[in-house]
Formats: C-alpha cells, sequence, structure tokens
C-alpha cells in the first residue's frame, strides 16, 4: 500500500500541467511513425542485402568443402585469404616496379580500356551512322560485321602484333577491335529507326549533314547507341586479360598470366573478384551515363 | 487579273514499286492567291497529302510543275514551313528550343542573338504557350504539342503555310480551340495557308476556298468551292447562317453523293 502511495504523492508534484501533458501524448505517435519509416527502410535493405549475402556465404562454404581436402588442385577460400592477404586487404600498397597492390593494377588495366574503348566509340558511332543512312552500306557491311563480331580477342593478337609489331598498340587494338562491333551495329539500328517525321522537320529547316547528325541522328538514336557502348565496354574489358598477355608491365590481366606462369594460384582468384567487380562497376556507369543523356527522347 | 502568288500546273504524282506504277494524282491544277486560305478535302487515301508534300518539296512531282512566285519548287525549304499532323516536335528538346531550332537556323544571318530570341518568344506567345516554354513535349497535352508545331512554322516566316491535317489526332474540343487560334493569327498575320482536312466543318470555318479531291486512284480536283462568308466569322453566328449551311452542303453532296468512298476490300 505504500509504494503506490508513494507514487500517488510524489506524481502531481513531478508533472507539470495540462499543457505539457499534450505533447506529452503526441510525442509517442510522432517517434512511432519515425519507427515504421526506419524499419520500411531497413526491411528494403535487407530485402535487397540479405539474399546475396547468404548465397554468396553459401557458394564459399561450398567451395571450402570441395577445396579443402588435400590433394584438391584448387586453393580454397581460406587458403585464398591467408596466401594472399596483402593482395585482399590493400589494394594500393607499393613494394617496387613490379610489385604493387591490385588497385593500381586495375588502375593501369582501366587506362587501356578507356583508349582502346574510347577509341571504338568514337569510330564505332560514326561507322555506325553511316551505314545507318545507307541502305546499300548497311547491307553490305552488316553481314560482315556479324561474323567479324564473334571472332574472339584472343584470336586478333597475332594479326595485331604481326600488324603493329609493338606490344602496346596492339593490345589497344585488340581492346578496340572487340568492343568496336556492338557500337556499330546498334548505331546503325538507331538511325535507321529515326521517325521519318523527324527527317521531315529537318528538311523543312534545311539543316544541313553537321547540323543533322548532332541535332537530328545523335539524340534520337542515343537509347540505341548506350546500349550498343554497354556492351561494348563489357567486351572491352573481356579482352583486358587477353590484351596484357602482350603488354607484360603492371596491369591485372597481365597480373593473372603473371600469377598462372609463377602457379600462385590464391592470386588469380583474387585478381578474378577484382575483375568481376570493376566489369560490374563500367557497366552500371555506362548505364547510368545512357539513362542520363537519353532522359527525354523515349516519349514523345 | 491578279498574279498568282502558288501555282499548281498540271501536277501528276505515281509511285512505283517494283514493276507496278500506281497513279496517285492526276493532272492536279491550282492557283492559290497571297493571304489565301484554302482547304484541300477528300476521302482517306486520295492522295491529299502526297500533293501537300509536294508543295512542301517532300516527294518529287512526276509531271508538271509547282510554282510559288513564279519559282520552281524542287526542295523542302522554310518558306513552305508543314505543320505535321502529329506534330513531330523533337522529344530531346523543349518546347522553347523546339521552335528556336528553327528561327536560328533561318535567321542565323539576319538577327542578333537577342533578336532571335525575342522572336521566339514572340511566336509562343502568338499560340499562348509561352508558359510552357521550359518543357518538354512529353510534359504537354496533344492540342498543346500542335500549338507549339504551329509557333515552329509561323516563326519561319513561311510565303506558304502548310496544315497536314493538324488537328485530325485532337478531341473536338481542343480542336474548336485550336480552329479559333488560326483564325486569329490568319486574320492578324493574314498568312497564305493550304490545309489539309477530312472535317467538313473544318474546312468551311476556315478556308477562302476549298477544293475537294476525287476518290484516287488517279485524284484529280472535282470542283473548287468559294466559300462567300466574311471574316471575321464567328463559330457560334455561322450555324444558322445560310451561306455557311450551303456550303457545307455542297461539300457534303460532293463527298457521299458523287464521289463516295468505295472501300478497297
Amino acid at each position: 500500500m505504500s509504494a503506490p502511495a508513494l507514487k500517488a504523492q510524489t506524481s502531481p508534484g513531478k508533472a507539470p500541467p495540462v499543457k505539457p501533458a499534450a505533447t506529452l501524448l503526441k510525442l509517442p505517435t510522432r517517434t512511432a511513425a519515425r519507427q515504421a519509416q526506419a524499419l520500411a527502410v531497413l526491411r528494403r535493405i535487407a530485402t535487397n542485402v540479405i539474399p546475396p549475402t547468404v548465397t554468396v556465404l553459401a557458394l564459399l562454404l561450398i567451395w571450402q568443402i570441395l577445396c579443402d581436402k588435400p590433394g584438391a588442385t584448387l586453393p580454397s577460400p581460406l587458403a585464398v585469404w591467408k596466401e594472399a592477404h596483402d593482395l585482399i586487404v590493400d589494394p594500393f600498397f607499393v613494394h617496387g616496379s613490379q610489385d604493387v597492390g591490385l588497385g593500381w593494377r586495375v588502375l593501369v588495366s582501366l587506362q587501356r580500356v578507356a583508349i582502346g574503348f574510347g577509341l571504338a566509340a568514337v569510330v564505332g558511332i560514326l561507322v555506325g551512322a553511316l551505314i545507318g543512312q545507307s541502305d546499300w552500306a548497311m547491307r553490305g557491311l552488316d553481314p560482315v560485321f556479324q561474323v567479324l563480331r564473334t571472332v574472339p580477342p584472343l584470336a586478333w593478337l597475332p594479326i595485331s602484333l604481326a600488324a603493329f609489331r609493338d606490344s602496346s598498340p596492339s593490345a589497344i587494338f585488340v581492346i578496340f577491335i572487340t568492343s568496336i562491333w556492338p557500337i556499330i551495329i546498334n548505331t546503325a539500328v538507331g538511325i535507321r529507326n529515326i521517325p521519318h517525321d523527324y527527317r521531315n522537320v529537318a528538311a523543312v529547316l534545311r539543316l544541313n549533314t553537321f547540323e543533322f547528325f548532332y541535332r537530328i541522328m545523335i539524340p534520337s538514336a542515343a537509347p540505341y547507341i548506350f546500349t550498343g557502348l554497354r556492351i561494348g565496354i563489357g567486351l572491352a574489358w573481356l579482352a583486358i586479360v587477353a590484351a596484357e598477355m602482350l603488354t607484360g608491365g603492371v596491369g591485372i590481366g597481365f597480373f593473372i598470366w603473371d600469377a598462372w606462369n609463377s602457379s600462385r594460384l590464391p592470386d588469380i582468384v583474387v585478381a578474378l573478384v577484382y575483375i568481376g567487380l570493376v566489369g560490374f562497376v563500367l557497366d552500371r556507369v555506362v548505364g547510368a551515363l545512357g539513362s542520363l543523356a537519353t532522359r527525354g527522347t523515349a516519349a514523345s | 487579273m491578279e498574279r498568282p502568288y502558288l501555282k499548281i500546273d498540271q501536277v501528276s504524282k505515281s509511285f512505283t514499286r517494283g514493276g507496278d506504277v500506281s497513279e496517285v494524282l492526276r493532272d492536279v491544277s491550282l492557283t492559290i492567291h497571297k493571304g489565301e486560305f484554302v482547304s484541300i478535302i477528300g476521302h482517306s487515301g486520295c492522295g491529299k497529302s502526297t500533293l501537300l508534300n509536294m508543295v512542301a518539296g517532300l516527294l518529287p512531282v512526276t509531271t508538271g510543275a509547282i510554282l510559288l512566285e513564279d519559282r520552281e519548287v524542287n526542295a523542302p525549304g522554310p518558306d513552305r514551313a508543314v505543320v505535321f499532323q502529329n506534330h513531330s516536335l523533337l522529344p530531346w528538346l523543349s518546347v522553347y528550343d523546339n521552335v528556336k531550332l528553327a528561327v536560328d537556323k533561318v535567321f542565323s544571318r539576319t538577327r542578333t542573338r537577342a533578336q532571335r530570341h525575342d522572336w521566339t518568344m514572340h511566336n509562343l506567345e502568338l499560340v499562348q504557350m509561352a508558359h510552357a516554354k521550359d518543357k518538354r513535349p512529353a510534359e504537354i497535352s496533344g492540342g498543346m504539342k500542335q500549338r507549339v508545331g504551329i509557333a515552329r512554322a509561323l516563326s519561319m516566316e513561311p510565303k506558304v503555310l502548310l496544315l497536314d491535317e493538324p488537328f485530325g489526332a485532337l478531341d473536338a474540343l481542343t480542336r474548336a480551340h485550336l480552329q479559333d487560334s488560326v483564325m486569329q493569327i490568319h486574320a492578324s498575320l493574314g498568312n497564305t495557308v493550304i490545309m489539309i482536312t477530312h472535317d467538313v466543318d473544318e474546312a468551311v470555318l476556315l478556308s477562302d476556298r476549298i477544293v475537294m479531291l476525287t476518290n484516287g486512284p488517279a485524284a484529280h480536283v472535282g470542283e473548287v468551292l468559294d466559300v462567300g462568308l466574311a471574316r471575321p466569322r464567328k463559330r457560334l453566328d455561322l450555324v444558322s447562317n445560310p451561306t455557311y449551311i450551303r456550303a457545307r452542303e455542297a461539300v457534303l453532296k460532293f463527298l457521299y453523293e458523287r464521289h463516295r468512298f468505295v472501300e478497297a476490300a
């Protein structure tokens, strides 16, 4: 009996009069709303993060079980972690001109891809525009491109070496020639699909070839061009190992080739993960650029 | 007699596809004076759009000639601006930029940058679209798009304004609004206009003359009607006007009695 009585005595003294009571009443609902919101955000993050995490962990586990046996030909994840520890935790170490972190190697490779892919983008869009404008060129060249685009990057190596007689331009050529086909083909299709109305507008306004190219052709075909660029950047990155077998130096592609020659399998595994992640990011970057650049063009 | 401004002289048009030659228009002749509003009406497929495209220079004539101020028309140009049926605005440009593109192209040498801006805005105001100048075509209604299309065509200061079923895709109320706008613009600027239409009321309301085409193939000018209605015309007053009713009747009779549309199948 004494405890409730004490409470009854102290609470009127503590609790301020009517007005604050109202805010006290309001406060819980606001925090509840905020909590619900936070919960919703958490749930959204969880639905996107949990499934891939679980899958990756499961795959690692299977891999660990398969490769943990004595006599296994490939290193297990734990072995990779132990043996390639420095490569994983520090991408940007420098221990000498040939012994640098994978981050540096990726940057060198990206530079190479940037040159090769950049050339492919410029040439591909111009050639695609030319072909898209002419029925004859389309009919004549499309089969040639359809065949050439299936040639794997490695197959271009001897040809480009013979042609350039130097490793560095050959490597860039391999990237260029691997990534240019989808850019040409998609640009050509995009240009053939320019609505006839836009051509009529251009004709009435008497736009010259150059004005027509950048006022009508490029914006109208932009969605197709970016599809081509997106496929192209993927292929360019695929060609990096082949290209860097030629050049040597510090690229990520050459690192794999070098690690294979000195049988450092765990290093190769780490490099593969790097290549995969960078390729994924490249694809998303070009995709995002595309949706940024083609905002208005889809609907009319 | 007044010198003809635009002369369509014995124009025929045939298309060749594979080995087949199909004659669309045969010996179409028409003389249009400066400041005149002429409608071309006919059943669908009779070649009225083909005729307009030839005046625009988008299609070559097979035989005959089209003369604008005594010079032969053989290529498209801003002196014969077209308002297309489906507006044909460039979707990646804003309303302002769509008109500005035309203004910049036509007046790049003769006007300063500031003058071109003012002229663009002036034309947007003329069609009451200045308020939406920064919108993209996808963000405005069909009637608004057509207004911008008209502004773009007017901004080129064409000798002849060509309207290719400009209100065909619009609902009746929007269409009436736009017809009134076109009447106002025609009254204040005195443009020479050729309009393709399949709407009898629209033709009678807007035109000085109505050119009726017979059915294809090998369509020709069946009849030309002078609409003797004084301007300015008011939609509501015309409903009971005997001249209006007579003109309307004449066109309807031509289209549905003498040249009934026989479907191909």
